[in-house]
């Protein structure tokens, strides 16, 4: 794989499920009740249980390290949340190479759903 | 004290004590995380694949380094936790919501299964009050540094929107009901069957229907016909207040001049203020509201 700055990584989507909000909300040991509890999520202003960051954050590394390798080494994961990722919402993750230095990789990434750019960061990842 | 007195004063305390990791980091939380997330590097699980590779032994995926110091379901947060401080104090002030904004983690090596974390977490700012798509709120940033006994092994900046839900919408109201009666009656009814009925005494159609004439004969009997609906604005007003049970304002009501040569007066349902005028050709419409009545209206005939 030739990586120089504009490689574009291959997209991934993801299905976000109720199962797939509340099981990575659980696996990340987060019990705010807006990721798990419609009524709660509803009653607090949401539209229905979301995504919680840690799984964002997660979901980068795994887009990244999924294109990078399995021996590359992620260095940094830096996110900022857009719109909220809702129950039964589907998420597309795009990334292009930023820069270069080295084995030194910094890869910028969008996750967007369908009311619009849910996540955006950039992740330092040196390839093997 | 104010928000931002109450944020600098905790601000300046600087890292808080330390919060240990509930496990040291196992491998039952990996695969957890792994098989939720849908990570498939085989560095987290497959210890083959992991003692060959650049770790030379298993790992845990960095992007859990927040994982393993989280609070869980019931343990408290630190008394002197900033973030709790900061959560509690804007709760008090009506800013009940919380939402995660930004995550920025530097991983400076990948944790190993036994290894026992820790979190200190300072406050860094707290600003405020924002108006925000979700509500009125403030942007609290910690920065946590995570450490294996006195090593720091990753940190992040992290910043929380705790904001005002705004507030439900109240149910609208319901509309207000006419009164009727035998002589209204056929009227009433008519418009439950989406016929538009005018009042009949003879040659003479009649409209708001009554118990009379328009000559004052007390021996005709009345009957009606069925309007073809169709009809221009004769006159209109808008109202904008006061407010109408049910209804959005401003409105249009308008009365109309139908062919048959009576006035019938109305809402004008979707037609905006502006581009209503006398003469605009209009058709009769039929708002159901329940089983008992259904209100008359009229359309921009287009």
């Amino acid at each position: 794989m030739t990586v120089t700055e504009g490689t574009e990584l291959p997209p991934l989507t993801i299905e976000a499920t109720p199962t797939f909000v509340v099981s990575t909300a659980l696996a990340t040991r987060d019990f705010q009740d807006v990721h798990h509890d419609r009524d709660a999520a509803v009653a607090r202003g949401s539209k229905d249980i979301f995504l919680n960051i840690l799984t964002d954050t997660g979901l980068v590394q795994r887009f990244v390290s999924a294109w990078a390798g399995p021996e590359a080494l992620i260095r940094s994961i830096k996110i900022r949340l857009g719109v909220p990722c809702y129950a039964y919402d589907t998420l597309t993750f795009t990334g292009r190479v930023v820069s270069r230095e080295g084995n030194d990789v910094v890869v910028s990434v969008s996750g967007v759903d369908s009311l619009g750019e849910h996540v955006a960061g950039t992740v330092e990842v040196t390839l093997p | 004290m104010t928000i931002e007195e109450a944020a600098a004063e905790i601000a300046a305390r600087g890292e808080c004590s330390p919060r240990l990791a509930r496990d040291p980091v196992n491998q039952a939380m990996v695969n957890n995380w792994v098989e939720a997330i849908g990570d498939g590097n085989p560095v987290y699980t497959d210890p083959e694949f992991a003692a060959q590779s650049v770790h030379k032994g298993l790992v845990a995926p960095p992007a859990m380094a927040q994982v393993w110091t989280m609070g869980g379901l019931n343990s408290p947060r630190g008394t002197d936790d900033p973030l709790g401080l900061m959560m509690e104090l804007l709760d008090e002030a009506g800013f009940t919501s919380v939402v995660a904004t930004n995550s920025e983690q530097t991983y400076h090596r990948y944790l190993r299964p036994g290894e026992q974390v820790e979190a200190r977490t300072a406050l860094e700012s707290v600003v405020g009050p924002k108006k925000t798509a979700l509500g009125e709120g403030w942007f609290v940033t910690t920065r946590v540094r995570w450490y294996v006994e006195d090593e720091a092994v990753a940190e992040m900046m992290f910043r929380v929107l705790k904001f005002r839900p705004p507030a439900p919408k109240p149910p609208p109201a319901p509309v207000l009901r006419p009164v009727t009666s035998k002589d209204t009656e056929f009227f009433w009814d008519g418009l439950k069957e989406g016929e538009l009925r005018i009042q009949r005494w003879g040659e003479t159609l009649r409209h708001p229907p009554g118990p009379m004439p328009p000559d004052g004969s007390l021996d005709t009997k009345p009957d009606y016909v069925v309007a073809s609906g169709r009809g221009t604005v004769f006159s209109y007003v808008v109202h904008h207040h006061p407010p109408v049970p049910g209804k959005e304002l401003p409105f249009v009501v308008a009365l109309v001049e139908l062919e048959e040569g009576v006035r019938v007066m109305a809402e004008l349902l979707d037609a905006a203020p502006e581009e209503v005028h006398i003469g605009l050709p209009v058709v009769a419409a039929f708002v159901r509201v329940d089983d008992e009545l259904t209100l008359p209206a009229w359309k921009v005939a287009r």
